[in-house]
């Protein structure tokens, strides 16, 4: 299948892909690595009239460190993020949920910001920015402005991006010295997950001191489990002292019902889920 | 139209093209290099798979004009002139690693940037290394020890090209 025509822009500057889509608006669409929105043109799910590829600025690329934060460029393929030592020091939960992302192929064209802005919520990378508190950093004609995590998904493929905006990077909180783990269910290799559930717990001494759980595919959205977040704060770090905290893990959320199992089932999922990753999280 | 540039297998070339075309489809169709198959058309096969500078790309799910000033290696350029396979075209051949052949360029082109990033895989590296090429003939057993064969053959470069 083959795209509907379209014009094509390769902006090499923010402010060229800025001055593009205020020039087009509404008959523009932006594109990162391209990994989900090809698939949607070739489908002829949609057809803009003009592709503003953001591939070719460089600015957009690359991982930092800026004091308190891993700082992510939103065109930085997954397959980077993903190898890079500073994210894995600082920011293991992102490392360990790209390693389930997609696939090697796609990995290495699919971007982190371009994820974040398509906010599927089944993609892999919503639950864990959401849990370790990220900031998204958008830029407009007006300048930047930093959106925290928790109001940047806005529904199903919502974000807080405006019309007139660009993703440009993401400053993730350093979680140093925290366990992270991405638990994953899927039906076959290489898909969305039908639930999966981001935690990075900090322990002392075999109690857990802090916790932050992200879950995806619960909702419209990414969600943070809260209820599960308090209810482990002093808990042992063993089956039997997660267990209880975990079975809040559904608490709030409001999941689809698909072939692939109905809200109930996955609710019950999450729980499950997220006992195994907050245990893999505390004991790695 | 859009003026594009690349290398492809080692050569030059230069092309106006739509901007919507893919680049399995300017492979194929402007360059005639068929090596590079179309399996699914949604991106989940991995038939279409080729190195775009270095890594493996499926090529159906990028645009041409994407891969303006790049270097691209097909499954037709991992070969040496003189028509010496790569090793991991050998060890395919050895271990019989395909059955109908459709996904075996694309098993080639992953397998090869597998054991570039993993010279020494285990045989689960191996299986989620290639988990976005679908084999319809459900041949995974002998594609598994081909790259097993070829990782113990120090099959770890990548392109002749390259």
């Amino acid at each position: 299948m083959i795209p509907a025509a379209f014009d094509y822009l390769a902006p090499s500057t923010v402010e060229e892909a800025l001055r593009a889509l205020a020039e087009h608006g509404d008959e523009a669409k932006l594109m990162a690595g391209g990994q989900s929105l090809l698939p949607v043109l070739r489908m002829r799910l949609n057809a803009p009239e003009l592709v503003i590829d953001l591939g070719r600025i460089d600015s957009l690329r690359g991982v930092r460190d800026d004091g308190d934060a891993v700082v992510v460029g939103a065109m930085t393929q997954h397959s980077v993020v993903g190898s890079d030592p500073l994210v894995a020091q600082h920011a293991a939960l992102v490392s360990k949920a790209i390693e389930h992302l997609a696939d090697a192929q796609v990995r290495h064209r699919g971007t982190f910001g371009g994820a974040l802005a398509h906010a599927d919520p089944a993609g892999d990378l919503g639950a864990p920015v959401l849990a370790l508190g990220a900031e998204l950093v958008v830029a407009g004609p007006g300048g930047t402005r930093t959106v925290p995590a928790q109001e940047f998904f806005v529904d199903l493929f919502e974000t807080a991006i405006g019309d007139d905006e660009v993703l440009v990077e993401v400053r993730i909180p350093k979680h140093t010295g925290w366990g992270a783990r991405y638990e994953k269910f899927v039906r076959v290799a290489h898909q969305w997950p039908i639930v999966a559930v981001a935690a990075a717990v900090r322990t002392e001494g075999g109690t857990i001191a802090e916790a932050r759980i992200g879950l995806t595919n619960m909702g419209s959205t990414p969600l943070r489990a809260h209820a599960v977040e308090a209810a482990l704060v002093g808990r042992p770090a063993t089956e039997d002292g997660v267990r209880e905290a975990a079975a809040l893990a559904a608490e709030g959320a409001n999941p689809p019902s698909d072939l692939n199992g109905d809200a109930d089932y996955r609710r019950h999922l999450a729980t499950v889920l997220t006992r195994r990753a907050v245990l893999a999280a505390a004991q790695g | 139209m859009t003026k594009i540039s690349l290398t492809v297998d080692g050569s030059k070339v230069s092309d106006d093209v739509e901007p919507r075309m893919l680049l399995v489809q300017y492979l194929r169709e402007r360059l005639g290099k068929t090596g590079t198959v179309i399996g699914c058309d949604t991106s989940n096969c991995g038939a279409c798979t080729v190195h775009l500078d270095g890594t493996s790309v499926k090529s159906c799910n990028v645009l041409a004009v994407q891969a303006d000033g790049s270097e691209v290696t097909t499954i037709e350029g991992l070969a040496a002139a003189d028509g010496t396979l790569h090793p991991v075209q050998e060890a395919f051949r050895e271990c019989h690693g395909l059955q109908c052949g459709f996904c075996t360029p694309g098993m080639i082109m992953q397998s090869v940037d597998l054991l570039k990033e993993n010279p020494s895989p285990s045989e689960e590296e191996i299986r989620l290394g290639l988990e976005g090429n679908l084999c319809r003939c459900t041949g995974y057993h002998n594609i598994v020890r081909a790259v097993q064969h070829a990782a113990g053959q120090g099959a770890t470069t990548g392109a002749v090209q390259a």
